[in-house]
């Protein structure tokens, strides 16, 4: 199934500028942003951007991918902590995929997510590049 | 008059020799090599495109103008041939990239390799008109060279970013001067996935002669010659029309030397002198003057007198310098892989 | 609330099952259990079914289940909670017989998943996840798993090769299981030598796509004894939930829902751990079984992956797990593993395991443990012999 345009362009701020949501009373930040402070109920939060630099918690290296990403497999995936100690998923791209390490420190890069054939739309957002800079 | 506040490169990290391609169909990797005087080039994985490219670059511009706020840019232009949409502009992505919307112009430019310049241009004039305080001009590409042509082994990719404004500058514009002609050296149709072009035609009175015609008005307008420069930049589709263009003029090979990126990294077509520009601007001392020469084939060129400030001083090592960009970290495809990432092989939709 | 029973169980053909639709498969599994329970009606149905809209563009299914075996207009809700569908079936099931709504209700699981191409089942499969902050990125379900593997391999030292004893012992509890879609023995070497999907996982530490229904009868103990047809006990039942997401647990190694779920539902039951013998567990990979047997307790952290590879969860082990085969070598039509987990419990528990499958000394107790996604939902049910 295509996804509408609707879909991404809904997620822009958490895609393209990483925003998140700290709430008040816990001070706690998440990624994406929610409504609800899971820890304390609180609703009261304001909006900031995650760092762009992190450490990867996990990883795994998808060799059987999706026939949208064929041209990019294999790929890795991992999941990792931001300087501030929020987490993320995301690909990691321009690598070697054997390389990939737990403990890796990686940095956001602005990337193309995903197309939809020639003629669908493009969705833009968040891959974990080797940070070597 | 306005000038730079803030700049920015950004280059991908995979890079195709020579060789590999000549491998493929049959030609004289030596002779490709001596002829262009270009070793490898740059090639965009298929996350990336002119507006990943223009993000990435604007948002070292931003770190380099350090006091922006995005929301203080008034336009956003870019300027390239490979647009990811014919419809729909790159602008509008890069600027909510930025957090630089909603209240902006934007607008997405094309005139070949010299798209990028042209964003540069009409962004600085704004700002010299003081229609606005910023204005953020962009030139990214990752144009398309068909397969066994000789565009095949320069085409590349790569983005340069520049936001303009009256304080606080790094390097101020002095001087401009834009020249074309209708010259039909290189052209692509709409629906086309390949460019096409006049071989030997794009030489003389093309490329040499639009960037000797912009370069000698600009000489002249500005009263300066060309040993008055500490550096040059020319637009480069390969290692040896600059050399050959800053020759002509009067420029020697120490002066292009900085901003001469097009032996490793190939043709970024809108992208070329910008970036060349950026790599400069990263090793400029305060109170040089550069001249820059952009080309783009239709045909056109525009040229700039660029006057360095001392904040280059405070700014260049904010973020990563171009060279290192060029240089460090590079992942090298075989031709299979590079086909694979420029979609020139045919699948099932 | 009363004692609620498992009185009939029926399965329709698991596999790749061509000549089978999503009703047809739902109504071979439906009437097999009605026959072997030997009711004549039924009060209601509950079907757990994922994803029937993204694999066969079905939606309105419990209306659909209730038309087809003949009963329109019999009370039909289709349960979804991902891979726990078929759990979450059996457990609202009996919730409405326990507190007396109902005598008698039907509670099954069914999924048809090859009416499409594998990559679009693997799409519809990732709808169990967090579609916008994990599928969007190229997540795909082995991928999960798969960092999942990664962190508890980190954390612990947990070996690709205890990974691999999961499916091999699976596989060889499969093997004597007439219901199984794949029943034959493999080998480590096996596992570890397969096609690698998502590092470290390999194909045969994934589950399959199946073709399936299961459905039980469930009842109160009056009317089971009643029947004269072998019942078992639901004691307990419990359920929970933990984020949708990998990324946001405070531990990616830990499944909360079914250390939660499994509490309450022992709550229910007034029982410990310690009294449950043997126990159907999630196994959609290899990696969950693992994380599942630590989550719940039964290993300390990081002890689950030794204790597999020394054989104590093995048919004649300390604690068998997944005497059925589990999912990896019986089968996985999504919404109904849960349901079948049930059957396999009352089987052993009822002495009716097949070709020798049965657990040497006639355990009195034992528990299903069905999820959701990658854990975000965990049902739990003690079953205890009547």
């Amino acid at each position: 199934m295509t996804m509408f345009s609707s879909r991404n362009w809904r997620e822009y701020p958490q895609r393209y500028r990483l925003e998140a949501s700290r709430f008040k009373k816990s001070g706690k930040t998440y990624f994406p942003p929610r409504t609800v402070d899971p820890e304390t109920g609180d609703t009261e939060h304001e909006i900031v951007r995650l760092p762009d630099t992190g450490k990867l918690l996990t990883y795994t290296v998808i060799r059987v991918a999706p026939a949208m990403w064929s041209d990019e497999g294999p790929y890795a995936l991992g999941v990792a902590e931001m300087a501030d100690g929020t987490r993320v998923m995301a690909q990691i791209t321009d690598c070697d995929v054997e390389k990939v390490r737990i403990g890796m420190e990686v940095r956001v890069e602005f990337r193309r997510i995903q197309s939809e054939g020639h003629a669908g739309v493009l969705s833009y957002g968040y891959k974990f590049v080797p940070r070597w800079f | 008059m306005a000038g730079i506040v803030g700049y920015g490169a950004h280059l991908p990290r995979h890079r195709i020799k020579v060789e590999e391609i000549a491998k493929v169909w049959g030609a004289d990797a030596p002779s490709y090599k001596k002829g262009l005087m270009l070793r490898e080039k740059s090639v965009p994985p298929p996350d990336m495109d002119t507006i990943t490219l223009s993000v990435e670059a604007a948002r070292r511009a931003l770190i380099r103008a350090q006091t922006v706020d995005p929301k203080d840019i008034g336009a956003i232009y870019i300027g390239s041939e490979s647009h990811p949409y014919a419809v729909k502009p790159s602008g509008t992505t890069v600027a909510e990239a930025i957090g630089a919307t909603p209240d902006i112009h934007c607008a997405d430019f094309e005139f070949a390799c010299k798209a990028g310049s042209e964003a540069m241009f009409v962004a600085l004039s704004h700002v010299d008109a003081d229609h606005m305080k910023y204005a953020l001009g962009i030139a990214a590409d990752t144009s398309q060279g068909a397969p066994s042509d000789a565009l095949e082994f320069s085409a590349a990719a790569g983005a340069g970013a520049f936001i303009m404004g009256k304080k606080n500058m790094i390097a101020e514009c002095l001087f401009t001067h834009s020249y074309m002609t209708d010259m039909p050296d290189f052209w692509r149709r709409e629906h086309e996935f390949y460019p096409q072009h006049g071989g030997r035609f794009t030489g003389e009175e093309a490329y040499f002669a639009t960037t000797k015609g912009a370069s000698v008005a600009l000489l002249k307008k500005s009263g300066m010659k060309p040993k008055d420069f500490k550096y040059a930049v020319f637009h480069q589709p390969n290692g040896k029309f600059p050399q050959r263009v800053a020759k002509e003029l009067g420029f020697t090979q120490k002066q292009i030397d900085p901003g001469w990126l097009a032996p490793r990294l190939g043709n970024t077509y809108s992208g070329a002198s910008p970036i060349g520009l950026t790599a400069t601007l990263d090793v400029s001392q305060p109170g040089d003057l550069l001249f820059m020469c952009s080309y783009g084939s239709g045909a056109g060129s525009d040229a700039f007198v660029w006057k360095v400030t001392d904040r280059i001083n405070e700014v260049r090592d904010l973020t990563v310098r171009t060279h290192k960009l060029l240089d460090e970290n590079l992942i090298y495809v075989d031709y299979g892989t590079y086909a694979k990432f420029r979609r020139k092989i045919k699948k099932n939709d | 609330m009363r004692e609620v029973c498992v009185v009939g169980v029926g399965m329709s053909k698991w596999g790749e099952v061509w000549r089978r639709s999503l009703r047809q498969l739902f109504v071979d599994a439906a009437m097999e259990a009605i026959k072997d329970s030997g009711v004549d009606h039924l009060d209601s149905l509950y079907v757990g079914c994922m994803s029937s809209g993204m694999f066969v563009q079905q939606e309105h299914v419990g209306a659909l289940c209730a038309d087809y075996l003949g009963m329109a207009g019999l009370p039909a809700t289709r349960v979804e909670s991902a891979c726990a569908s078929g759990g979450i079936a059996v457990r609202q099931a009996f919730l409405e017989v326990a507190s007396g709504v109902s005598e008698i209700v039907l509670a099954a699981g069914v999924e048809k998943m090859t009416d499409c191409s594998g990559d679009d089942a693997t799409s519809a499969l990732a709808g169990a996840a967090d579609q916008e902050y994990e599928v969007f990125h190229g997540a795909t379900f082995p991928g999960l798993y798969a960092m999942m593997a990664h962190a508890h391999m980190d954390k612990y030292g947990t070996t690709s090769e205890m990974l691999a004893a999961v499916s091999v012992k699976n596989h060889h509890n499969g093997a004597m299981n007439p219901a199984a879609q794949y029943p034959f023995e493999v080998s480590i070497d096996r596992v570890l030598g397969s096609v690698m999907v998502a590092d470290p996982l390999h194909i045969l530490d994934c589950s399959p796509i199946t073709d399936g229904a299961a459905a039980v009868i469930i009842t109160s103990e009056e009317i089971a004894r009643k029947l004269g047809k072998p019942y078992v006990k639901i004691i307990g039942s419990g359920l929970a939930t933990d984020t949708i997401a990998i990324a946001q647990r405070d531990d990616m190694t830990r499944i909360k829902s079914a250390s939660i779920a499994l509490d309450q539902a022992l709550k229910m039951a007034d029982r410990k751990l310690s009294d449950v013998q043997f126990a159907e567990m999630h196994d959609c990979f290899t990696i969950a079984e693992i994380i599942i047997m630590e989550s719940i307790g039964l290993y300390e952290p990081g002890k689950a992956g030794p204790a597999v590879l020394a054989g104590e969860t093995a048919l004649d082990g300390k604690f068998p797990i997944n005497t059925s085969g589990g999912l990896k070598s019986k089968g996985h039509p999504v919404g109904a593993t849960g349901v079948a987990q049930v059957i396999e419990v009352y089987k052993q528990l009822t002495g009716r395991a097949e070709n020798g499958r049965l657990i040497p000394g006639s355990p009195k107790i034992g528990m299903t443990q069905n999820m959701g996604g990658t854990g975000a939902s965990s049902a739990v049910h003690i079953m205890e012999v009547a």
